[in-house]
C-alpha cells in the first residue's frame, strides 16, 4: 500500500481576472522510502500540488476544488484542521526554495529548530535542545553547540538551508516535501545539500517528494519522475526510463533544450510558443499548440494519463495509440 | 588570434566598508575584483563563471564603468575607459552595452517597448528622428519579436520576450561588445534555449564580442569560445571552453564541474563527486595565500603562503595553482 495516494487533485485560484486552474486533476502515489521527482517549468503546478497537500494554499483566493490525498487512512485535503496539524510538521514536513526568507529573522536558530518538537512531542525544552543540537550536527553544521543560539542572518545561504532541513527532519517525518530546495544556492553548495538529503533519507527511511525544474538534479536523486505541464502530469516513469526513453513530446522537447545534452555549437532545440493561459479553458491537450506531433484529435480529446508500459504512463493520445 | 577589442589589465575594484553609527570609519575593504587581466576579440564569446559573490557582476560593472575602478585599465579599441571623461564615456557606451539578469526589473514598466528601444537612438542621435521608427522595427525583427508589439508595456510580455526586448535595447546602438550578466538564469529551460540561440546567432551575424556571465557551466560551455573561472575576485582558470570544462586543471574548476548535476541517471549515479566543504569565504576577509586553500582537497603548506599567479598550462590555457604539475591533468 502506498504511503500517500493523491487522486484527482484540483486546485484553482479565484482572482479578479479569472479562475486559474493551477493544478488540474493530478493523481499519483508515493511509496515508503521512495524519492519522487516533480519536474516542470514555472507555472506548471508543481509547487501548488505540494502546497495543497500541506494545506498551505491561501484560501481565498485559492480553493481546492476536488480530490483526495490519503495518508495513513486520513484524507489530508478534507480532514479536520486539528487532525491536519497532527500530521503537518510531524509526519509530513516541508522545506522551501528560499532559505533566506523561510526562517524568522527575529528568533534564534535554537527556538525555531525545536519548535516542532515542543508542539508535537511531550518533551522538555532542555531535552528538545539536546535533540536540536544532534540534528544540527547531523546536517553538518560545524561548531553546532555554539551556533545553535545564533540568529539566521549570521548564517550563509547553504547553512540556512541546512537549518531548514534540520528543522523539517527533527520530528523524523515519514514524508519530506522539498520544494526546489537548492535553486537559490550555488552549485557547489547545491552538491552538498543534495548529498545531505540522500544521506539523511537512507538513515531515516523517509519518502521524499522533490520539486525541481532541473532535470540534472532529478537524475541523481530520484527513483521516479513525474513531468508536469499546465497543471497536469504528462509523463511518469522510473528515472532511468524517463531519461533513456521519454515518450511524451513535451518531455522529449525539454530534454532536447538542455545545453549539456547537446553537441556544442549546434543550435538548441526550442519549444515554439508559450505555455497556455491557465485562466482560459483548454480544449484537448494543453501542449498541443506547441507540439510538433499534434493532429486535430489532440485539440479535441482530453488526454488521460495511461500506462504504456508497467510503471511508465504518459498523457498523449498519439503515444497511447502507438502513432509516435 | 585576432586583436582584442576589449582589454583589461590588472583591473581592481575595491569597496570600502565602514561601520559605526555616529562616527563612520572605514573598517575594511571588500576586494570584489582583485587583479583581473582579460581580453576579448570581435566575434568571440567569453564565458565568465563563478559562484555568487566571486565578483563576476562587479567585473561587468567595472568594464562599463558603472562602478569606479580602484586600479588597472580597461581599454576598448585603444581608448582607456578608466581615465575617460564623461563625454568620452558616453561615446564609449555606444560600443559597449549590457544585458541584465532579471528582465522583470531591467525594463521600465512605464515605458512602451517603442519608447524603450527608441531612447538610446534619440540620446545618441544615431539616426535622424524620422528614421527612428524604422530602426526600432528592424531591431524587433532582429530579436524575433513582432513589430506589432511596439506599443505594449513590459508587463504584457513573458520572461523570455522581455529578455528579447532587453537584448534589442542593447543592440540598438550597434555596439561592438555586449556584456550579458546571467541573461538566462531567471528563465525556464525551454525559454533559456531560445535566448541562447538568439545570442549565438547575433554574435555571429554582427561580429559582436560577447562576455557571457553565468553560474551554469553547461550553458557556458555551450555558448562560449573561451571561459574564465573566477573565485573571490580573481581569475583562477582561463582557456578554450570545451577543454576547461572537460579537462579542468585548477582544483576549483574541477570541483565546480563535478558539482553540476548531469541529466543522465547512469552517469550521475556512477560519478564520484568531489563535494567541496564549506562556503565560499567572505571577500571582506579572504584567506591568506591562495583564496581557495581552505576548501581545496589538494592543499599544502605552500598554498597558504603566497597568492598563485596565472601560469600557462597548455595551448591558450592558464591556471592559478602552484600545484598544477603535481596534481596533473584530469
Amino acid at each position: 500500500m502506498p504511503l500517500l495516494e493523491v487522486t484527482d487533485l484540483r486546485t484553482s485560484f479565484h482572482t479578479r481576472s479569472g479562475v486559474y486552474r493551477a493544478v488540474d486533476g493530478v493523481s499519483f502515489s508515493l511509496g515508503k522510502g521512495e524519492t519522487l521527482g516533480l519536474v516542470g517549468e514555472s507555472g506548471s503546478g508543481k509547487s501548488v500540488t505540494c502546497y495543497s497537500l500541506m494545506g498551505l494554499v491561501p484560501q481565498p483566493p485559492g480553493r481546492i476544488e476536488s480530490g483526495t490525498a490519503m495518508f495513513d487512512g486520513i484524507d489530508l485535503l478534507h480532514c479536520a484542521p486539528a487532525q491536519a496539524r497532527q500530521i503537518r510538521g510531524k509526519r509530513i514536513a516541508m522545506i522551501f526554495q528560499d532559505p533566506m526568507t523561510s526562517l524568522n529573522p527575529y528568533l534564534r536558530i535554537s527556538e525555531q529548530l525545536i519548535e516542532p518538537l515542543l508542539i508535537h512531542e511531550k518533551i522538555s525544552k532542555a531535552d528538545a535542545l539536546v535533540r536540536g543540537l544532534a540534528m544540527l550536527e547531523a546536517v553538518g553544521i560545524n561548531d553546532a553547540a555554539k551556533r545553535i543560539h545564533s540568529y539566521p542572518h549570521e548564517f550563509s545561504g547553504g547553512m540556512r538551508q541546512r537549518v531548514m532541513i534540520a528543522m523539517a527532519l527533527i520530528t523524523k517525518p515519514e514524508i519530506l516535501i522539498a520544494d526546489e530546495p537548492t535553486t537559490a544556492l550555488d552549485v557547489t553548495v547545491q552538491a552538498q545539500i543534495l548529498e545531505l538529503i540522500k544521506k539523511l533519507q537512507s538513515e531515516l527511511g523517509m519518502a521524499v517528494i522533490f520539486v525541481t525544474h532541473d532535470l540534472g538534479v532529478v537524475s541523481g536523486l530520484c527513483d521516479r519522475v513525474q513531468v508536469m505541464y499546465a497543471g497536469r502530469i504528462v509523463e511518469t516513469a522510473d528515472t532511468r526510463t524517463l531519461f533513456r526513453s521519454p515518450r511524451h513530446p513535451y518531455t522529449k522537447a525539454l530534454q532536447r533544450s538542455i545545453p549539456s545534452l547537446q553537441p556544442k555549437g549546434k543550435e538548441l532545440y526550442t519549444i515554439p510558443g508559450l505555455p497556455p493561459d491557465l485562466s482560459k479553458p483548454i480544449a484537448g491537450c494543453a501542449f498541443a499548440p506547441r507540439c510538433e506531433f499534434a493532429v486535430d484529435r489532440c485539440r479535441t480529446t482530453d488526454p488521460r494519463l495511461v500506462a504504456i508500459n508497467p510503471g511508465h504512463a504518459t498523457a498523449c493520445v498519439r503515444v497511447q495509440s502507438a502513432e509516435i | 588570434m585576432p586583436a582584442p577589442i576589449l582589454q583589461l589589465n590588472d583591473v581592481k575594484t575595491h569597496f570600502p566598508v565602514s561601520s559605526g553609527f555616529f562616527v563612520r570609519h572605514q573598517t575594511g575593504t571588500v576586494k570584489a575584483v582583485d587583479g583581473v587581466t582579460l581580453s576579448v576579440a570581435r566575434g568571440e564569446v567569453l564565458g565568465l563563471v563563478g559562484e555568487s559573490g566571486c565578483g563576476k557582476s562587479t567585473l561587468a560593472r567595472t568594464i562599463l564603468q558603472l562602478v569606479p575602478t580602484t586600479g588597472g585599465t580597461v581599454i576598448l579599441e585603444g581608448r582607456n575607459l578608466t581615465s575617460a571623461s564623461a563625454a568620452e564615456m558616453l561615446l564609449a557606451r555606444r560600443d559597449l552595452q549590457m544585458v541584465f539578469q532579471d528582465p522583470f526589473a531591467s525594463l521600465n514598466p512605464r515605458m512602451t517597448v517603442y519608447a524603450t528601444l527608441a531612447e538610446p537612438l534619440l540620446v545618441h542621435k544615431v539616426v535622424p528622428p524620422d528614421q527612428v521608427r524604422a530602426r526600432v522595427t528592424a531591431l524587433m525583427e532582429k530579436v524575433g519579436l513582432s513589430p506589432r508589439f511596439l506599443e505594449k508595456y513590459p508587463h504584457e510580455f513573458s520572461g523570455g520576450q522581455r529578455q528579447r526586448i532587453a537584448i534589442a535595447r542593447a543592440l540598438a546602438l550597434e555596439p561592438k561588445v555586449i556584456i550579458a550578466d546571467e541573461p538566462v538564469s531567471a528563465l525556464d529551460v525551454s525559454i533559456q534555449a531560445q535566448i541562447l540561440n538568439l545570442l549565438s546567432k547575433l554574435c555571429r551575424e554582427m561580429n559582436l564580442a560577447l562576455i557571457f556571465i553565468a553560474h551554469d557551466l553547461s550553458v557556458v560551455k555551450h555558448i562560449s569560445d573561451r571561459v574564465a573561472v573566477m573565485y573571490l575576485g580573481k581569475i583562477v582558470e582561463l582557456g578554450p571552453a570545451v577543454e576547461v570544462i572537460e579537462h579542468p586543471r585548477h582544483p576549483y574548476t574541477r570541483a565546480l564541474v563535478s558539482a553540476i548535476p548531469t541529466p543522465d541517471p547512469d552517469i550521475e549515479r556512477g560519478k564520484k563527486r568531489l563535494v567541496l566543504p564549506g562556503d565560499p569565504p567572505s571577500p571582506l576577509n579572504p584567506p591568506a595565500g591562495c583564496a581557495f586553500h581552505p576548501r581545496c582537497p589538494y592543499v599544502q603548506e605552500k598554498c597558504k603562503v603566497s597568492v598563485p599567479p596565472l601560469i600557462p598550462c597548455g595551448p591558450n590555457r592558464e591556471a592559478a595553482c602552484v600545484r598544477l604539475d603535481e596534481i596533473g591533468a584530469q
